[in-house]
């Protein structure tokens, strides 16, 4: 059975909106797994943490498994030590998205997060000897690739999971982008990007929308949209869809994959339906058809 | 400290078998090179060795006593993993001093295979922290780790304490902005993946436009990366050296960073007193003259400073004169 899942917020969302936030996915969004924490920024855990068992307690109440993800960056002392926190808890569930959290997990059961740069069959193989579980792939590798490295990870017992939904992440950076927008430094960046929900946008000299900024993180101006190829993931053996939160209503979103998944309402009419949740933000899915990552290929039509 | 200072290795580049035989003649203590496909972080036309060349290339560079490190520092798409071990396998055989890795499934392969050579864990890899680091060296047995280019001089000084091998660090060449390994910048526009096909704004994708009035417009894929005013020189379209507009802002401006160069030129003395067994030069792209240049004036610093004497630093900023250049995050945390 297919799962749908929440990835971690990228954004800094103040912790009422978070709580309101986690508040509604528990009482409203067909999810069934639900990733938490901080995983772009170290300066930004201290706003929310303290929330954290109490969201964890009411989206388990919900029914939902709740899986804590790890910083992607980790440099100073207090990333080594957030890491090695989380690496040393008992539950919930974790993905670890730096090296540095593989060591200090050691063979304890975790997941592999998307900044892991499971690529290919052997390095997933790899990680199944040394304890993962669960693999979420890069965003950019392309359909035939995410076949082949389904196959191999299910055959080693793993789940396997993909994005489907929301912006990608394209690059992160030792230097904060958004500190740097407003003339300040990461150490003195007041927390300008709380005044970005979805990103601060960045445009071409010629006004084209190109990319969005999130503190250390560059994602692109797209939102990735799957639905489509849902079919076609699941039948590659995907077992897990991995949507993003987004400043968009996000339980609209995460019912329209749930309606197409349980064939409740079909692909086509389900992705026009998931347009009109998203404003005038273009919908890519490039990178998964082996083309530029910003495009949008239509499906083939079938027979 | 003394017995480090006296390893400092200069690790210079080669993307021809010309260039290498260049940076071997000007006092390199090793040259790092690719195969002509996506196994290499510099896969560019007309760049990197076939097999036949990498084995001419070894011998000459092992006859003048310098070694060769080859670049297997891409990663693997699924269903692909076999050229990346073929390419494993010819270097291995022809007798390559180290590979240099950044794929934990090509990192394997490797320790399994060919135990008998080195494993430098490619920046590719984006190892910052002694953990990561340990978890490398542990896991495959990997002697050396080049270091992200985000680290200060008294971060690196505290990592070296931490790990059981060695530190290669860039000194000079490209700024790279993003985390390595970590970029999809490139494909985001082109199709074209830096990790997985070797790629960061590739020049088939590259276009220059010249306005009416006569600003210039530098563009990748069809997207404005820079533009220039008619008396500026105008730059390569890099995405992550690009200038774009934001809402808050009235004019646009360079949103990463500048287009600078690295050159640590200055802080050469400091980094081997911090323990940095080997430093790095970026360019397997650049003509020989280029490499002999600045093989040469690097060359000469580092003797200097093994010597106890003073270096001529000056030649070295020298290389870059007329191009902007930084010490990126080594300096000071204000980079960041």
């Amino acid at each position: 059975m297919t799962k749908l899942t929440l990835g971690p917020i990228a954004y800094h969302w103040s912790a009422e909106e978070r709580r309101d936030f986690y508040a509604r996915i528990a009482d409203e969004a067909p999810v069934d797994e639900v990733y938490l924490g901080e995983v772009i920024c170290s300066k930004r855990a201290p706003f929310h943490e303290r929330d954290l068992p109490a969201t964890i307690e009411r989206l388990e109440r919900a029914g939902k498994t709740v899986i804590l993800s790890s910083l992607a960056e980790v440099m100073l002392k207090r990333e080594r030590k957030a890491t090695a926190d989380l690496a040393a808890l008992d539950g919930p569930e974790i993905e670890i998205n730096n090296a540095a959290g593989l060591y200090d997990r050691g063979r304890r059961a975790h997941r592999i997060g998307p900044f892991m740069n499971a690529y290919n069959e052997a390095t997933i193989a790899w990680m199944a000897r040394q304890g993962a579980s669960h693999i979420c792939l890069p965003g950019e590798l392309p359909a035939e690739a995410v076949a082949v490295a389904a196959t191999a990870a299910r055959d080693l017992g793993l789940g396997v999971e993909v994005q489907v939904f929301g912006r990608a992440c394209l690059a992160v950076s030792a230097r904060c982008y958004h500190a740097r927008a407003h003339g300040r430094t990461k150490d003195n960046c007041q927390f300008v990007c709380e005044g970005d929900a979805d990103g601060m946008p960045l445009c071409t000299t010629d006004n084209r929308p190109i990319l969005r900024v999130n503190g250390i993180q560059t994602q692109s101006e797209s939102y990735v949209d799957l639905l489509p190829e849902v079919a076609q993931l699941v039948a590659n053996g995907v077992t897990h869809l991995r949507l993003m939160p987004q400043a968009v209503d996000m339980v609209a979103v995460t019912s329209l994959f749930r309606k197409v998944l349980d064939e409740a309402m079909d692909a086509e009419q389900a992705d026009a339906a998931l347009r009109d949740c998203c404003g005038d933000t273009p919908f890519s899915n490039g990178f998964y058809k082996g083309q530029a990552g910003y495009k949008r290929i239509a499906m083939a039509t079938p027979g | 400290m003394t017995s480090l200072m006296s390893s400092a290795e200069l690790i210079c580049p080669a993307g021809t078998p010309a260039a290498l035989r260049t940076a071997v003649d000007a006092g390199a203590d090793a040259v790092y090179c690719g195969f002509q496909d996506a196994t290499n972080a510099r896969n560019f036309p007309g760049l990197n060795f076939t097999p036949e060349e990498l084995a001419e290339a070894v011998v000459y560079a092992h006859s003048k006593g310098a070694k060769v490190l080859l670049a297997l520092n891409t990663y693997p798409p699924a269903g692909q993993v076999d050229l990346w071990q073929h390419a494993a396998d010819t270097g291995a055989r022809l007798g390559v001093d180290a590979f240099i890795v950044a794929d934990m499934g090509v990192a394997e392969y490797i320790a399994q295979k060919h135990p008998e050579v080195r494993l430098h864990l490619s920046v590719q890899a984006a190892a910052s922290s002694p953990e990561a680091i340990r978890y490398y060296c542990e896991s495959f047995g990997v002697k050396r780790v080049v270091l992200p280019r985000i680290l200060t001089i008294p971060e690196i000084r505290q990592v070296r304490k931490e790990i059981p091998c060695e530190i290669e660090t860039f000194i000079f060449g490209n700024h790279g902005l993003m985390v390595e390994g970590r970029c999809s910048l490139t494909n985001y526009l082109t199709g074209q993946s830096t990790n997985m096909d070797g790629v960061c704004s590739p020049a088939s994708d590259v276009e220059y436009k010249r306005d009416a009035d006569g600003t210039m417009s530098s563009q990748l894929a069809g997207f404005t990366i820079d533009c220039f005013r008619p008396e500026e020189k105008a730059g390569y379209p890099t995405i992550c050296k690009g200038r774009y507009t934001v809402p808050h802002r009235s004019e646009a401006y360079y949103a990463f960073e500048e287009p600078v160069s690295l050159n640590l030129a200055r802080l050469l003395p400091e980094l081997i007193d911090a323990g940095v067994h080997a430093f790095k030069i970026e360019g397997r792209q650049r003509s020989k003259s280029y490499v002999r240049g600045v093989v040469s004036a690097f060359r000469r610093a580092v003797d200097d400073i093994r010597a106890g004497r003073e270096a001529d630093i000056a030649d070295l900023v020298a290389l870059t004169e007329g191009q902007k250049q930084t010490q990126g995050a080594f300096e000071t945390k204000k980079w960041r």
